[in-house]
């Protein structure tokens, strides 16, 4: 019997559970090893020679090498793992945050000012367009 | 002779919230509100103040990578060092433990049928350390022995609703059977809406989010048998943290047959940074 996940028909969101995150063991563990100090360094200097240490695939090493973290959380990354490159980077997490939204910083700034995303239009894939399942 | 909980204590855990007062920036008008929002809770707590607080919360890949995954984590070590987030470590005492009431409590719950992980070394992160720092301002030291517990809400599927109630009673149950006059206060924390992934990131529910401490102060029991997908949907991906709150209502009296808690405090400020934050302070009867 299938497992039950109910949560796949949310949309913007990938839920990291336990299958995500058999996908992305490793990218997750590479995000953890910027928690040193020296490790973080050694990452700055060579990207590419730091994550060619690390077993990944080539799709979370390019994910990681873009900043592009939506390609990341869909290759396994978990987002609170992924905020240890955005510390190494010297980014806040807002910045993070913003940047898988396709807004500005300043943008999405206001838009949390403003009292955040509303949730109307925003809980079922395809809702917007009145294809709600 | 006994230890009793006399109050519980629920709060969000923000880390920015951390930074801002490690800053010195609580009197800027961005965190101005938010900070306004806790002196009843700073001047209560002096007032009530605790023997042992039990502290619910979860760490954010900083004690647990995806090396170990505990679902319920105990720590039962004599003192637990703040986390270096990557930022460093933040500028707060370490949290000196109580390793005697712990380990009671770890006996009497597993007994009572919880798989608890025994945790004798671990630091703890801002979700336990910037609710203290709300709670206390920035003393020197923390008030009194702390014993944290970590619960998963990192990787799918967390713990639901209805468990983490039930263990709120058998934590109750645990500490009422510890046989020092203690005067423990169980608190939650996490939450409230919030997602911080994806092209969702920066939902609030405002609406969702005061149904939620309605419900957990009027009808906790039936607050726990909602399942993940609706927090999921309605409140965040990371609005998932709220179901911590449950347990610490669960410890309260009225759940074994007491009277209402009093409801000392409420409060609920959007945003801080990307999350909403909410607050309220339950006392029993004494």
């Amino acid at each position: 019997m299938a497992l039950n996940k109910p949560y796949q028909d949310v949309p913007g969101t990938t839920i990291f559970d336990a299958e995500q995150s058999r996908k992305g063991y490793w990218l997750n563990q590479f995000c953890m090893s910027l928690m040193k100090p020296e490790n973080r360094t050694r990452f700055k200097a060579n990207e590419r020679l730091y994550l060619d240490e690390w077993p990944m695939s080539e799709e979370q090493k390019q994910g990681v090498l873009t900043r592009d973290l939506n390609r990341c959380i869909a290759a396994g990354g978990n987002i609170y793992f992924l905020a240890k490159i955005g510390a190494t980077d010297g980014k806040s997490f807002q910045y993070m945050a913003a940047s898988m939204t396709g807004m500005t910083q300043e943008e999405y700034a206001a838009m949390m000012l403003a009292g955040g995303r509303s949730v109307e239009g925003n809980r079922f894939m395809g809702e917007k367009s009145g294809e709600k399942k | 002779m006994a230890a009793k909980i006399t109050a519980s204590v629920y709060t969000s855990h923000v880390p920015a919230i951390g930074a801002a007062l490690d800053l010195g920036k609580t009197a800027e008008p961005y965190w101005q509100p938010l900070f306004k929002g806790y002196e009843y809770s700073k001047q209560w707590l002096k007032d009530e103040k605790p023997d042992v607080i039990f502290l619910v919360y979860n760490d954010h890949a900083s004690a647990f990578s995806l090396e170990m995954i505990p679902t319920f984590a105990i720590g039962c070590a004599a003192e637990f060092k703040p986390a270096d987030e990557g930022w460093g470590p933040r500028p707060v005492p370490t949290v000196i433990g109580h390793p005697e009431l712990a380990a009671h409590i770890a006996h009497s719950v597993i007994q009572d049928d919880f798989d608890l992980t025994i945790v004798n070394k671990m630091d703890v992160d801002h979700g336990l350390t910037v609710p203290l720092s709300l709670m206390c301002g920035q003393p020197e030291a923390w008030p009194c022995p702390v014993i944290p517990f970590a619960v998963n809400v990192v990787q799918y599927p967390v713990p639901s609703g209805r468990r983490c109630f039930m263990l709120g009673q058998a934590i109750r149950r645990a500490i009422e059977s510890f046989d020092t006059d203690l005067k423990v206060q169980i608190w939650g924390t996490g939450g409230m809406s919030h997602q911080l992934q994806g092209q969702r990131a920066g939902l609030i529910n405002r609406e969702w989010d005061n149904a939620f401490l309605d419900r957990l102060i009027a009808d906790p029991e039936g607050q726990a048998q909602v399942p993940h997908i609706d927090y999921v949907r309605e409140a965040g991906s990371e609005g998932i943290e709220l179901v911590m709150w449950l347990i610490a209502r669960g410890a309260m009296a009225d759940i074994n047959g007491g009277p209402k808690p009093i409801v000392k405090h409420r409060f609920y400020h959007v945003p801080a940074s990307n999350t909403a934050v909410g607050h309220l302070i339950l006392e029993n009867h004494t």
